[in-house]
């Protein structure tokens, strides 16, 4: 079994290579709304956030992580309307 | 500690959903249903991180979670269609700040070797995607003189800004030190901030996507320091595909990252040297009388119909000249209204239905047999002189409304469009200027087509 630092070079260079070639064939009308999409997915960085904060102990920590929080947060939520309400007039249009 | 067994399983549905969402998000049939998936995954991911075993300052996540989530719910919900562009590059740029703060937070706990690595890079690109995004935001908000700035040295300069950054990451990641980790953040966001002040706002687009993927970037890099698996994986796919789009845009407008970069495109006015012909304006009545009796209209629409708010407007013209029998199709230009897409959704929002907008490729063709090109707030798009080698814009894919008959062009005043050029298509002879507020014009021609 692979371990370490190997384990984690393929799972990256593999999702590196499912990035690509999901979009690859994305009609021109469609980027603005990927673009906002893929916004919204490295939000992800919220759980990143949370770890950060939650082990957290001096003063200067906790400042540093409950900023991290916030700023991720924001991005998750607003990067989630954003999407959403584009994509709603999409639906809109096809109707 | 039951929950945490969870935790792992859910990260790696998580993964698998943000996929599917993607490619689910690349076609216009399914892509309202991707963003579920991908809502509903981010919402089981942040649930089981609460579960990880030794957390605290549980009280101080939830302040924050609902403070940031909160203001960008509610900025999200209230802020104008045409407002978009400039939202997708403040909620991106604050990932970024987040995954800088991450990277931070680790080399401030005394993170050294390989994970002090990940942490200084996912710092430094996260710093450069805040401060950057910042700068794409007040541009494009209006809040900033939206013209590149230049002055001299200046990439010199930002590769010795650059360079220091990057020394004081590395250094900050062998010798844990908390002045030098200060003096790497503030390098890292004032190279961030100068190497987008020389970037104009026609190629914003562009950058916004760049930083976009550089988030994901800092993210996965955030991932490798703490060793979080659903972090790697989301965000090397959001590098990986945004570098892509990022590509994709350029290619749309015919502009290469590099030149967009260190181009400091659009800086100077251009002399527009002698063009023949003069500008010819047109009253709204013989505007609409020409529109009235063509058999083909073939309505452009550009950056300025976007800031008029006037698509709701174009959307009654459409109607009213159906109703006269003339056929009318939508020209939509790939970076129209300022990124990629956008315009698809303003029409869209109008209700214009899918099946009257055409890309570049599809309607250049049907231009010659055009009666009127009704270019709306639109310029640069159109600007012949991209198939003339020398000019600045050579090269750029437009959309060929010189063909048409005749050419109306609605125009706010007499200025230059982003690149600063003039536009010859402007003083051709079967060209006709009518001056004006885009929402206002189309409202004069609505109201005058009632008596054609």
């Amino acid at each position: 079994m692979i371990t370490g630092m190997w384990a984690s070079l393929t799972i990256v260079i593999l999702a590196a290579f499912t990035g690509y070639e999901v979009i690859s064939r994305v009609p021109v009308m469609l980027h603005t709304p990927l673009m906002s999409g893929s916004n919204f997915i490295h939000g992800i960085v919220l759980v990143g956030a949370m770890i950060a904060l939650g082990h957290a102990r001096t003063p200067l920590e906790q400042a540093v992580g409950f900023v991290a929080v916030a700023l991720a947060a924001a991005n998750v939520a607003g990067g989630y309307v954003v999407t959403d309400r584009i994509l709603r007039m999409f639906c809109k249009a096809k109707e | 500690m039951s929950a945490s067994i969870l935790i792992e399983p859910v990260y790696l549905l998580a993964c698998v959903s943000f996929i599917l969402a993607l490619k689910r998000m690349s076609r216009p049939q399914t892509a309202a249903s991707g963003m579920v998936f991908a809502g509903l995954a981010m919402a089981a991911a942040i649930a089981v991180t609460f579960a990880i075993p030794g957390m605290r300052n549980f009280a101080l996540m939830a302040v924050a979670m609902a403070l940031g989530g909160g203001a960008a719910y509610y900025a999200a919900k209230k802020v104008a269609m045409t407002g978009m562009p400039q939202m997708v590059a403040i909620y991106n740029g604050m990932g970024g700040g987040a995954a800088g703060a991450i990277g931070a937070l680790e080399l401030l706990r005394g993170a050294t070797g390989v994970a002090g690595a990940f942490s200084a890079a996912g710092g430094i690109i996260g710093a450069v995607s805040i401060s950057g995004s910042v700068i794409a935001f007040l541009k494009l908000q209006g809040w900033m003189r939206e013209k590149a700035i230049v002055y001299p040295l200046q990439k010199a300069s930002n590769l010795v800004l650059l360079a220091a950054a990057v020394a004081a990451g590395a250094f900050c990641a062998i010798h844990p030190s908390r002045e030098i980790l200060t003096v790497f953040f503030l390098l890292s966001t004032a190279f961030g901030f100068l190497m987008t002040v020389p970037i104009g706002g026609a190629d914003m687009p562009v950058v916004i996507s760049l930083y976009n993927a550089l988030t994901g970037v800092a993210v996965a890099m955030d991932g490798f320091a703490i060793g979080n698996f659903a972090m790697m994986i989301a965000g090397t796919l959001v590098g990986a595909a945004g570098s892509l789009l990022t590509l994709l845009m350029a290619k749309a407008m015919n502009r290469s990252i590099p030149s967009i970069l260190f181009g400091g495109f659009g800086a100077t006015e251009q002399d527009s040297g002698d063009i023949a012909g003069s500008l010819k304006s047109i009253e709204p009545s013989d505007a609409a009388l020409m529109l009235g009796y063509a058999g083909k209209v073939i309505v452009i629409p550009g950056y300025g119909l976007a800031v008029a708010q006037a698509q709701q407007k174009v959307k009654e013209l459409m109607d009213a000249l159906e109703a006269k029998g003339v056929t009318v199709k939508f020209g939509i230009h790939p970076v129209a209204g300022r990124m990629p897409g956008h315009m698809d959704v303003l029409l869209a929002e109008a209700k214009v239905p899918y099946d009257h907008l055409f890309d570049r490729d599809e309607i250049n063709a049907e231009f010659s047999n055009a009666d009127v090109a009704l270019v709306i707030g639109a310029n640069d798009v159109v600007n012949p002189s991209a198939h003339r080698a020398g000019s600045p814009l050579y090269g750029m894919p437009i959309l060929d409304a010189e063909q048409a008959k005749n050419v109306i062009v609605l125009k706010r005043g007499k200025g230059r469009g982003f690149a600063g050029i003039e536009n010859e298509l402007f003083y051709k002879d079967n060209t006709r200027m009518l001056y004006g507020d885009a929402q206002e014009s189309v409202s004069k021609l609505i109201q005058a087509l009632k008596d054609v």
